[in-house]
């Protein structure tokens, strides 16, 4: 044991002050800057457990997405997240009154997203978290806030395949499992489904043509066009349609509408926006006008 | 109970996964386990020397760890399986460097006087292990290969977090369609209980008829 | 290394396995060169996938994952060892009932995959990821370890026992002053084996999303911005984690080979936990002398 302890210290003295000072370089285009948004003063929502638990904590602990370029994205080296997604997490955190930069994000890996919220893990989720009536039994959704669309990602040389149709006989990835890959397979028996654990290794699969597309909700795959411009493309028309909402305790009723609330400020104010130029914009896709807000009643 | 009932079909493909598994990565395991045994025992120093390293390589990463690599690192070669292929390959290669430790251990149980008449006899190496010393190894090895067996059927979970359809795996579903997480974990348990003693109760089979005590 | 399989060779013999020994040798490299010239062809050793290593924030993650694995790792020993010394106890009582409910409980955990128990803590008790995977991991290693326990106290001579139950010690007394430390020294190759087990099986957390060595591995691998360098990562945490359990296995021989020449403990040669009652053959252990036996298998 000693031994083993003596090793571990050489070894961690060896590895460290001989670096390069802070983390690599990120790739891509980089926004100016990010918006600010001014934190909401003297707002109180004490019929909220969420919030007033949050207040006396001093601030909120959001569940997101660590591994989506442009969406939720956590910096191996620094620990920071950034994204779309992160950005709607940071405007909430200042409507509901608590300074964004205190946000303390939490990886939350899309099965465990409804037990988190449900044992008060995480006080909301913004993640690429599609509403549906199943899940509507679990938790509770703000929003939506966009919505997304499963698409196909190519690459920039590629011009024979402009949508769906063009898939018979291309090789097309997807997650295991995920709901994109089995539409894939149901509705364009002709393409070749092939998947793999995670859409990272389908980009690098299409990357060094291993694959012919890439196929899952439009906003991941932008987020990866948008990390290597020169060489991926996002292609043709949306062909379904994913609300994304932000997740919340199912009981908290209070919570959802205040974030609704917020979510409908924040698209009025131009905030909305310029957070989706400074991000998933980013790829060269121009912002959409945002969809309503759905304020589903209680129960 | 209404977990299980209603969802029978998601149960069965699950626990067909991990049988399927299991009985495929035992194959694998006991056929690598064997050539890596009569390589460590070889007189070929270069065979013993891969041998040696392949087993203690082996027998010192962690299986996730292994999993991981073949699952994701694989495909970066343009070595595209299905995963359950994927999931074989790791834990029957995994396996095999337990089995040939347990082969390896069971030919030290011979007594030396066996390989030394075989070979007063004039037999060769190949004859002298394979037609003298195994088949009494064989005898001795019985219930530690039921054990490692049993660690493979056991093992075989991680592979439900990496895409491959298997019991563990189910509890994701059945979590999803809001039934009772605690009694989906009851019948997933006692579905691993039935494999493992599935094969406990072969093996006692197989001791019964082979098995001698030494 | 003597063996009676075949005898000392002759010259012929010898040149002959000169032969076998080259063509194995030339195939063997062969492999390794096939292996290596996939790697380069693939472009696995450009600086860019490489380069990310040089930073500080990268090291730091790694060390930051490393140090998680560790101390995951320390907790699970403690209490595994403290787990399995209360169920040996129980095993060993001489009231029935609580020798049947130890028993009970040894032989549940023994024959439960142990990622189940991890995710059944992590999923259905919602728990937070390090506890849940020090939970699993002590159940099963504490079950595993309270058989050692077992066995090594039983292996030691009765005449030991009996005479100090005739210099009229009591129950308590003859197993903590004769019992007990005789057979923790004959046990500890068996008990630092088993700790091999609960080091490798911290990997475990990766799946449950526990910021260990692998999870760290796996989110420079899956970075774009890195160019998604996954082959060197495994390169890099491969050597580590495989250094770690070689240096604690080399440990338990080495034990076990001061053992066998130290007069204390030649009577008490603890081999392995027996097989339960349950599950004959249910633990993994060999027979064989502690020397043969190290790191059995996860789970």
């Amino acid at each position: 044991m000693r031994r083993l302890v003596a090793a571990l210290a050489l070894a961690a003295l060896l590895t460290a002050g001989c670096g390069k000072e802070g983390s690599p370089p990120v790739k891509g285009p980089q926004p100016d800057q990010l918006p600010v948004y001014p934190v909401a003063t003297g707002f109180q929502l004490p019929d909220s457990p969420t919030w007033t638990a949050a207040k006396r904590r001093g601030h909120l602990v959001v569940g997101a997405k660590e591994d989506q370029p442009y969406l939720g994205q956590k910096d191996p080296a620094t620990g920071t997240y950034s994204g779309f997604d992160i950005e709607i997490a940071k405007m909430m955190s200042a409507s509901l009154g608590f300074d964004p930069k205190t946000i303390s994000f939490r990886t939350i890996a899309s099965a465990n997203r409804e037990t988190a919220l449900q044992n008060g893990q995480i006080d909301y989720y913004v993640g690429t978290y599609t509403i549906n009536d199943l899940r509507k039994k679990q938790v509770g959704f703000a929003g939506p806030y966009y919505i997304a669309g499963q698409s196909l990602l190519v690459r920039k040389d590629e011009d024979d395949i402009n949508g769906p149709q063009d898939l018979a006989g291309k090789r097309v990835c997807s997650a295991a499992g995920s709901t994109p890959l089995q539409r894939i397979q149901r509705d364009y028996p002709k393409a070749v489904a092939v998947a793999y654990d995670t859409y990272s290794i389908c980009v690098d699969n299409l990357l060094s043509l291993q694959v012919d597309a890439v196929t899952t909700d439009d906003t991941i795959l932008m987020g990866f066009a948008a990390k290597a411009p020169d060489a991926l493309k996002v292609v043709g028309a949306p062909f379904s349609k994913e609300p994304y909402g932000i997740g919340v305790s199912r009981g908290d009723t209070a919570l959802r509408f205040a974030l609704d609330d917020a979510l409908a400020a924040h698209e009025k104010n131009g905030d909305w926006k310029r957070a989706y130029d400074a991000t998933l914009g980013l790829s060269g896709v121009p912002a959409p006008q945002p969809p309503p807000v759905d304020r589903y009643p209680a129960g | 109970m209404d977990v299980l009932i209603d969802n029978l079909s998601l149960y069965g493909e699950g626990l067909l996964g991990t049988i399927e598994l299991t009985v495929y990565a035992s194959l694998l395991a006991l056929v690598l386990g064997f050539v890596m045994a009569s390589f460590r025992v070889a007189p070929v120093g270069s065979l013993r020397v891969f041998g040696t390293v392949w087993v203690t390589v082996l027998r010192n990463t962690p299986l996730t760890l292994l999993f991981f690599a073949v699952m994701l690192g694989l495909p970066r070669f343009g070595i595209v399986l299905p995963f359950q292929l994927f999931a074989v390959l790791a834990l029957g290669c995994y396996t095999s460097a337990f089995i040939c430790e347990v082969l390896r251990s069971g030919i030290n149980t011979v007594p030396t006087g066996q390989g030394e008449a075989a070979r007063s006899l004039g037999m060769t190496f190949a004859q002298t292990l394979g037609d003298v010393v195994l088949p009494q190894a064989f005898r001795s090895v019985i219930p530690p290969v039921g054990s490692t067996l049993i660690a493979l059927a056991k093992n075989s979970a991680i592979a439900g977090s990496f895409s491959v359809t298997e019991l563990l795996g189910t509890y994701k579903p059945l979590n999803e369609m809001g039934y009772s997480i605690i009694w989906s974990f009851v019948w997933i348990a006692v579905g691993y209980l039935l494999v493992t003693l599935s094969i406990s109760a072969v093996f006692n089979v197989l001791e019964k008829r082979w098995g001698i005590a030494r | 290394m003597t063996t009676a399989l075949y005898d000392i060779p002759g010259p012929q013999a010898r040149r002959r396995h000169l032969l076998y020994g080259l063509l194995a040798t030339v195939v063997i490299l062969g492999i390794v060169a096939w292996a290596l010239y996939l790697l380069f062809d693939t472009g696995q050793f450009t600086a860019a996938k490489w380069d990310p290593f040089a930073y500080e924030g990268i090291q730091e993650l790694l060390l930051h994952g490393l140090g998680n694995t560790l101390k995951a790792f320390a907790y699970a020993a403690v209490l595994s060892l403290l787990l399995g010394g209360v169920l040996a106890c129980g095993r060993l009582s001489e009231h029935a009932a609580l020798r049947w409910a130890a028993t009970v409980v040894v032989e549940f955990f023994r024959a439960m995959p142990v990622l189940v128990m991890i995710f059944f803590v992590f999923v259905a008790l919602k728990v937070q990821p390090l506890p849940a995977l020090v939970t699993g991991l002590t159940l099963y290693n504490g079950s595993v370890l309270a058989e050692v326990f077992r066995t090594g106290v039983n292996a030691v001579d009765r005449g030991q026992r009996e005479a100090a139950y005739s210099l009229g010690m009591g129950k308590t007394q003859v197993m903590t002053h004769v019992l007990v430390p005789q057979a923790v020294r004959a046990m500890l190759p068996a008990i630092i084996s088993q700790l091999v087990v609960a080091l490798k099986d911290t990997s475990l957390g990766f799946l449950i999303t526990y910021e260990e060595f692998l999870h760290a591995g796996k989110l420079i691998a899956s970075n774009l911005d890195y160019d998604l360098p996954f082959i060197p990562v495994v390169m890099v945490i491969s050597p580590v984690y495989i250094g770690m359990c070689m240096l604690l296995s080399w440990f338990a021989t080495w034990v076990a080979k001061r053992q066998r020449h130290s007069l204390k403990t030649r009577k008490v040669e603890v081999a392995a936990a027996e097989p339960g009652p349950l599950l004959p053959g249910a633990g993994q252990q060999l027979q064989e002398p502690p020397s043969h036996r190290s790191g059995p298998k996860t789970s």
